[in-house]
Parts: structure tokens; sequence; C-alpha cells
């Protein structure tokens, strides 16, 4: 049980009460915390990939990846994402050289390519479901659209975030709470971009080999 | 009006969906209507609005919290075990020809009802509300990490509780099992609002305990008091870290599973349809896999509470703690492991049955050595027979039976014998009555005076654990007989007259239950009757070990004026055989969390967007929806969250508790 314990000077009695308050940030937990949020909804997207690898070959005869995905489309919308991602490191860093209007405009490039992303995503999606792909025709279409919808759905919330942070930025500046705030998102913009990752690899490359 | 905007506004909401031509929901209605009037107009002849929302509702301070958390799983209780009566007394009377007093619709409800009510809004809220109220005083700390989303976590509980409540009364609730397995639980099997409900209440409330895991892990990672390395943390609080643990990694599949049923029943998605290239055996895996660790969420924290229990009443230092400490983390990792023992009989092959088999006849190790553990922590200890160490020893004898017969049932072959018969009914029930319930009682009996500053009353204490404890094997020794004969789970009637007997011994242990919990109101009626009488002013009634009884009873919203600095497992016992002193003076200003009524705002809109979409009212999910996302956002504008305790108020609380020290030396 080798831990770490306070040891009293030799010859004192150990103390048992700290009498001296030394202040504790707030947020001290906040990076842990969220962390474990993002590690839970990664199982999220885990259940969602399973369900994925289960039905991608459930195609209750209907059309299957290698019809229906149009991979430059796909290669287009993975860079804005990366892109995206790489902004959002540009901003991180201009928060920590506390340059507020670099910081402003970085996250407003980033919210630009995460728009587009979701424009093309969007414009994917409403192309299948004009073609009689929806979400309905198979289990395969089930579960490509709950996969890819839900990392979409993320994004979406990402950016309302994004721009609520824009605002509050711009009113209180890069104060503590603020930072703490950009680096969550932070973390979680990275998280989703990861996550896409999995699916442009697990869903449309291996989807268009199979 | 036309037909079109009636159902524009209402949905499929029309007046057909209150159940008025069911007498015994209509009784019961009238008793709910009337004691709710009797209960909102107390409340405000007493003026206690204003007290009850500015000091419990709005309030981030983790012990209220988890006190709320209680009641809400002692109200639920009742609720849920009105339920077990109605099935008890449905299957002792429909023999020879009658067809009992319940109908196949209502019946299928109640059963229904009774396993979510008693898993999720009972059990859950129960060990939630214990971690909550013990943790952050067995580590030394203020607060928990996040006191806000705490008390965010209990509201969407509040709210999940309300949803399935709800259902009594509009509409109805899932006919389905408490799991809703697919396809029963598909559109076209149960197209009515039953399972909307069950999957709406599961969502809101399953919100509330991820966060709350979060929450805990956080706290127990990140704000023990110095000294307190990770194997010194007490064991409550080593459960507790192991149940979050596996809250935040289960219940987001819980999550996913209900997601992708919902799609299929909203959205017409082929998930676990039987057409489309779906798959129901998706769903029995997937909710396995979350439903098997859920099992372990329940007990473990009851394995903590009996391992302080033990180690307190026998004036010994628990043994085997690092044994325990193991055990409970090889229980966490197992328990995913083994889901597919749930369903040996739906066809995997003998291979994939016999992984499963060893498994989970392997968690039986870990949790037997934690039961030598206590039977060594009691040998040759002084053991005080107070009610909270009655509870752990009747938890033993009637656990290690239970745990027997799961080893029976992990047999595969066996079984194919034992599956959805009774004698599953009776091995979980041994389980989860005699494990998960008998703890909390457990632990109320031993943290009511930490909370309130007396203890509770032993008469009518020992009364309910005799009820309890007899109620229980009369209620399900019949219907482990019952299942070995072959009898199924879930019926309503029977043919076979030579049955009927067990079933009335059955039912005559549920109403021996009945009056354990009778005679447990009675005692929290009793007890808070002769309060004075049952004064505790020392802070620790017990002769306790750990941290939380080193402060006063009930303790100050700051919990320790000063951190205190750990040097051994038992904290509180080194520091009263070390005779350290308690400071009386230099005290300081202590920096706390605000209240704040976000959460119930919040938690009243996540329950409005949610029977919304139950009865089709998409205008009202919308418009609940988008003022979630306002509340919220909203919320995170206000930076002014803290304040601080003043230094006089500190003084003072901290003076009286300096007086009633003494005066208990006297």
């Amino acid at each position: 049980m080798a831990t770490t314990t306070p040891t009293a000077a030799a010859g004192e009695p150990p103390a048992y009460y700290e009498l001296d308050e030394h202040p504790h940030p707030p947020g001290g937990s906040t990076m842990l915390g969220f962390w474990l949020y993002l590690m839970s909804d990664c199982l999220i997207f885990a259940m969602l990939f399973a369900a994925y690898g289960v039905y991608g070959g459930s195609l209750a005869g209907g059309p299957g990846p290698r019809e229906l995905f149009d991979l430059p489309l796909v290669a287009i919308n993975t860079t804005m994402l990366l892109l995206s991602s790489i902004t959002y490191g540009f901003a991180m860093i201009a928060t920590d050289e506390k340059r507020q209007s670099a910081v402003l405009g970085w996250l407003g490039v980033t919210a630009l390519f995460g728009l587009a992303f979701l424009a093309i995503e969007l414009y994917e999606f409403s192309h299948l479901i004009h073609e009689g792909a929806g979400p309905q025709r198979s289990a395969f279409l089930s579960a490509f659209f709950t996969l890819v919808g839900t990392h979409g759905l993320h994004v979406t919330f990402g950016l309302i975030w994004l721009a609520v942070l824009v605002v509050q930025v711009m009113r209180r500046g890069l104060i503590a709470d603020n930072v703490r705030r950009l680096q969550c998102l932070s973390m979680f913009w990275h998280f989703l971009d990861v996550v896409w990752i999995g699916v442009f690899t697990f869903v449309y490359l291996l989807g268009v080999l199979r | 009006m036309s037909d079109d905007l009636i159902k524009t506004i209402f949905g499929r909401l029309t007046l057909d969906s209150f159940p008025i031509h069911e007498p015994i929901l209509v009784g019961t209605f009238a008793v709910v209507a009337l004691g709710g009037i009797a209960l909102l107009g107390a409340l405000t002849y007493f003026k206690l609005w204003r007290y009850l929302w500015t000091e419990w509702f709005t309030s981030v301070d983790h012990k209220k919290i988890g006190i709320m958390y209680i009641v809400l799983a002692l109200v639920m209780l009742l609720r849920g075990f009105a339920d077990a009566i109605m099935m008890r007394l449905q299957q002792a009377l429909a023999f020879n020809g009658s067809e009992g007093y319940l109908n196949a619709h209502h019946y299928d409800q109640v059963f229904t009802a009774h396993g979510v009510i008693m898993i999720f809004f009972v059990a859950m809220p129960f060990v939630t509300g214990l971690m909550n109220y013990v943790v952050p005083l067995q580590i030394g700390a203020r607060d928990v990490s996040f006191p806000f989303l705490n008390n965010f976590s209990f509201w969407m509980t509040v709210a999940g509780a309300v949803t399935v409540m709800a259902s009594l009364f509009v509409g109805e609730f899932a006919r389905t099992g408490w799991l809703a397995m697919a396809p029963l639980s598909g559109l076209d099997y149960s197209p009515d609002v039953g399972v909307d409900y069950y999957i709406w209440a599961l969502q809101i409330a399953g919100v509330g305990t991820l966060l709350s895991g979060v929450n805990l892990i956080a706290t127990i990672v990140k704000m023990r008091a110095p000294g307190m390395g990770l194997m010194k943390m007490p064991i409550f609080t080593w459960s507790a870290l192991v149940t979050n643990v596996l809250i935040v990694a289960a219940f987001p599949v819980l999550t996913a599973v209900l997601a992708m049923l919902s799609l299929d029943r909203y959205v017409g998605t082929n998930f676990f349809t039987n057409t489309g290239g779906g798959n129901p055996m998706m769903y029995v895996n997937m909710i396995w896999i979350w439903g098997h660790p859920e099992v372990y969420i329940l007990i473990l924290p009851a394995f903590g509470v009996f391992s302080e229990v033990v180690s307190t009443f026998s004036g010994k230092r628990l043994f085997g703690y690092t044994s325990m400490v193991y055990a409970l983390i090889v229980i966490c990792i197992l328990s995913y492991l083994v889901w597919l023992h749930h369903f040996f009989t739906m066809g995997s092959g003998a291979s994939v049955n016999s992984f499963f088999g060893i498994t989970t006849m392997i968690i039986s190790i870990p949790t037997g050595a934690k039961i030598f553990n206590w039977l060594f922590t009691m040998y040759r200890g002084r053991i005080r027979f107070e009610l909270p160490m009655m509870w752990s020893i009747a938890f033993m004898l009637t656990f290690v039976i239970g745990g027997m017969t799961g080893v029976m049932l992990a047999v595969p072959p066996a079984d194919f014998q034992f599956h959805n018969s009774l004698f599953l009914v009776a091995h979980f029930h041994n389980v989860i009555i005699g494990g998960v319930l008998f703890g909390m009682f457990a632990g109320v009996n031993y943290w009511w005076p930490k909370a309130f500053g007396f203890k509770l009353d032993k008469f009518w204490g020992t009364i309910s654990f005799w009820c309890w404890v007899v109620g229980f094997w009369v209620a399900f020794t019949p219907l482990y007989i019952l299942g070995l004969m072959g009898v199924t789970r879930r019926l309503r009637v029977f043919d076979d007259p030579s049955l009927h007997i067990w079933f009335i011994i059955a039912g005559i242990g549920a109403a021996i239950i009945a009056a354990g919990i009778g005679a447990m109101l009675m005692q929290f009626y009793v007890s808070i009757r002769d309060r004075e009488k049952l004064r505790d002013v020392t802070g620790d009634p017990w002769n306790a070990r750990t941290l939380e009884w080193a402060t006063s009873s009930p303790p100050p919203a700051y919990n320790f004026a000063f951190t205190p600095v750990i040097h051994d497992l038992d904290a509180w016992h080194d520091m009263k055989a070390k005779k350290a002193a308690r400071p009386t003076e230099g005290f300081r200003a202590i920096h706390m969390p605000k209240n704040t009524g976000a959460g119930v705002i919040l938690a009243g809109l996540a329950l409005v967007f949610g029977l919304a979409m139950i009865w089709y009212i998409w205008w009202l999910a919308a418009v609940a929806f988008v003022a979630l996302l306002a509340v919220a956002i909203g919320h995170t504008f206000n930076y002014d969250r803290d304040f601080h305790i003043p230094v006089e108020d500190v003084i003072a609380s901290e003076d009286i508790r300096t007086r009633q020290l003494q005066t208990a030396e006297v």
C-alpha cells in the first residue's frame, strides 16, 4: 500500500486537519468529467457501429453500399471536417496566446467548415432518400442513416455550442470559465473528427469494397 | 372543430385515452387525487412551498439531493409493491375456472410496471441517493465535483418516474415485460402508447443516471482528502467508484438500443423488425449488454454498505480490504462477459453457451470471497446486533441461497428447464430483495443518525426486519418450487389445481412483506416523533470507523470546516485512537456553490417533451425541445455560481458542535 501520506516533521504529532485553506479553482474536475462524458458518448457510437456491422449486409433486396455511396463527395466532406479540426486547433493556440480576435476568427472559420460538412451530408441524405434509399428501405440503410445521422446531430449541437461560445467570448473575453469551455468544445470537436474517421473507413471505404 | 385540427393539437390523445372503464384504475385515481390534494393543501396551509423550493428542490447540496433520491425511492417502492400485491392476488385467485380480477390487458401492464419501477425508480434512486449522501462525506469533500449537474440528474430521474406514473391514468403502460423485448415492443405488435411511455421514461431518467455517474467518478478521483490514496479509500467509496464506472460504461448502451427501438417505432426503420432485414436478436443482445452490468450497478453499493456495517458493528477493521477491492474490480470486468446467459435457449449453440456459462460461474468466486471476508470480519469480533447488522446477517444468509440458485441457472443444459420459469423469478428476487434492498435498509438504518441527528426506533425496526425476512422466504420459496415444476412466469390464469396452494402461500408471504413495509413507515414516524429521546449529539453514534462520522449530525452545509488529513484506512478510528484534536478556532469563510432552479426547470421541460412525443403532439414536442435548449444555453450565461459562507456562520455552527461534544463527554 504505497500511497503518499503527508508525513509530519520528525518528532511532531501528525496533522489531522489542514488548518490553512488553499484555494481550489472551480472546475478542477471539468476536464476529467468531460472526458468521462465523451467516453460514454463513444459507447453510443460503438453500439451504432456494431449495429451497422451486423446489418451492413441486410439489404432486404434494396440497394447496397456500392450502388449508393459517392466516394469523391464523401472525400470532400471528410476534408471539410478534418480542416475544421485543424482550424479549431488554431483557435486553441490563439487562446493560449490570449489573442481574442484571432480566437473568434478561427472559431468562425471552424463554423464555416462545420456548416459545409453538414450541408454536404444533408445533400447526400436527400439524394439517397430521393432515390428511394431512405432509412425505412432496409436494415442496412436504417443502420447507415442512424450512425451517420447521429454523428451529424453531434456536429449540429457542436455548432450551436460554438455559436454560444463566440457570444460569450465576445461578452466576457478569455476569462478562465470561457477558456475551460473552449477546451471542452475542443475535445468534443476532435472527438467527432475521430468518430468520423471511423465512419469514413468502416462505413464508406469498407462498404464500397464489400 | 375539424378532426384534423383536433389531431394536430392533441396528437393521438383522445377522451378514450382516459381509462374510465377500468374500476380499479378509477379507484386508484380517486385515492391518489385525494391524497395529492390533501398533500398540496397541507403544504400550502403550513406555508412550506417556499421552504421546499429554496432549501430542497433547488439545492445543490449533495446531502439534500441524496435524501431526496431516497424519498423518491421509498415513494416508488409503495407503487411498485402495490403492483406486486396485485399480481400475487391475481395468481392466488385465478384457479378452478376463475379468471381472477385483472383482465389480460391490465395484468400485463402490472407486471411490466412492477419490474420497471422496482429497478429504475426504486433500486436505482436508492443506490444513487446513498452514494450521493455518503461518498463526499467519506472522502472529506465539501460537495461533489459538479453540484448543479447533481441537482439536474435528480430531477431528470423524477421526470422519468412521473412519466411512468402518468401512464397509470392517461393511456396505458407497456405490456411487454420490463425489458420490452422486440419484436413485441415494435409498432406492429404494440401500436399504442405503452411502449412509448416506457422508452421516454427510461431515456429521461437515463440522462440523470449517466450524469450522476460521471459526477461521482470525478468526485472520487479528484476530491479525496489529502493522504487518502486509492487503497486508503473507505470500501463503500470503492464500491461507489466501481458502480459509477459501470454506470458510465453501461447506460449509453441502453440509450442507444432504446433510441434504435424509438426509430423503429417513430420513423419506420428496420432494426428490430421481422421484415426489411431487421433482427430482433440484436435487441436481445444489446439490451442485456446493458442489463447484466445493471444488476451489478445495483448490488455493488449494497456490498459496500455491508462492508462498512459489518466492520463497524464487529468493532474490527474490515478483513481482507485489498481482496475486497480487487473482488469489486473483477466483478466489474466480468459483468460485461456474461450477458448471453440470459438467453441460453435462443440458439447460440453449445460452444457460445459454454463460454458464457463458465464466465457466469466465475463471478461467484469474487462474490464468495466477499462473503468469507465478511464472515472473517465478524469472527472474534465484538458483534453488536443493531438494526444495520441484523440486515447484514439476514443478507448473508439470504443472498448465499440466491447466489447458488444463480449458479444453477448458469448451467446451460439446466437452464433449458429453468428459462423463463418462476424459478428464475424467485432467483432474481432472492438476490435483489435479499441483496440490494436489505443492503439499502441496512444503509438507511446505519446512516439515518448521520443525516438527521437521531437514531431510528429499534422496536419497529425489528418488527419490520422480521416481517421482511420471513415474508420474503414465505413469498419466494413457493416460486422456486413452482419453477422447478415448470411453471412459467407472467401467467395470468392456471388450469392445474394442484399448483393452487403454492400461490396462496406466496400471497401470504407478500402480505407479510406488506406488514414489513408498514412497520418501516411506522418506524420512521415513531423515530421522528421521539427524536429527542433518540438524539445523538456526538455525530458518531455507532463508534464507527470512517470519515463521515467525524463531523456533526446532521453535517453542516460545508461538511468539514477544515479539510481532514488521512493517515489510515479507517481514518476516523485512527483519529479517535490518536486523540486527534478537533480545531475549535481559526475558521475561515467557505467557498460553496449557489442553489439554482435551472435543474427543476430543465427536467420539467424534458418531461413535457417526453409526454408530447408519447402522444404524437408534435408542436408541443418542438416547443418543449426549443425551450429546453434555450434554458440550457441561458443557464451557461450565468457565471455567478458560487458564494462564501461568511466566517461568522461557520464559527456559530462550529461552536454549537464544540458545546455538543462537551456535553456528550460529561
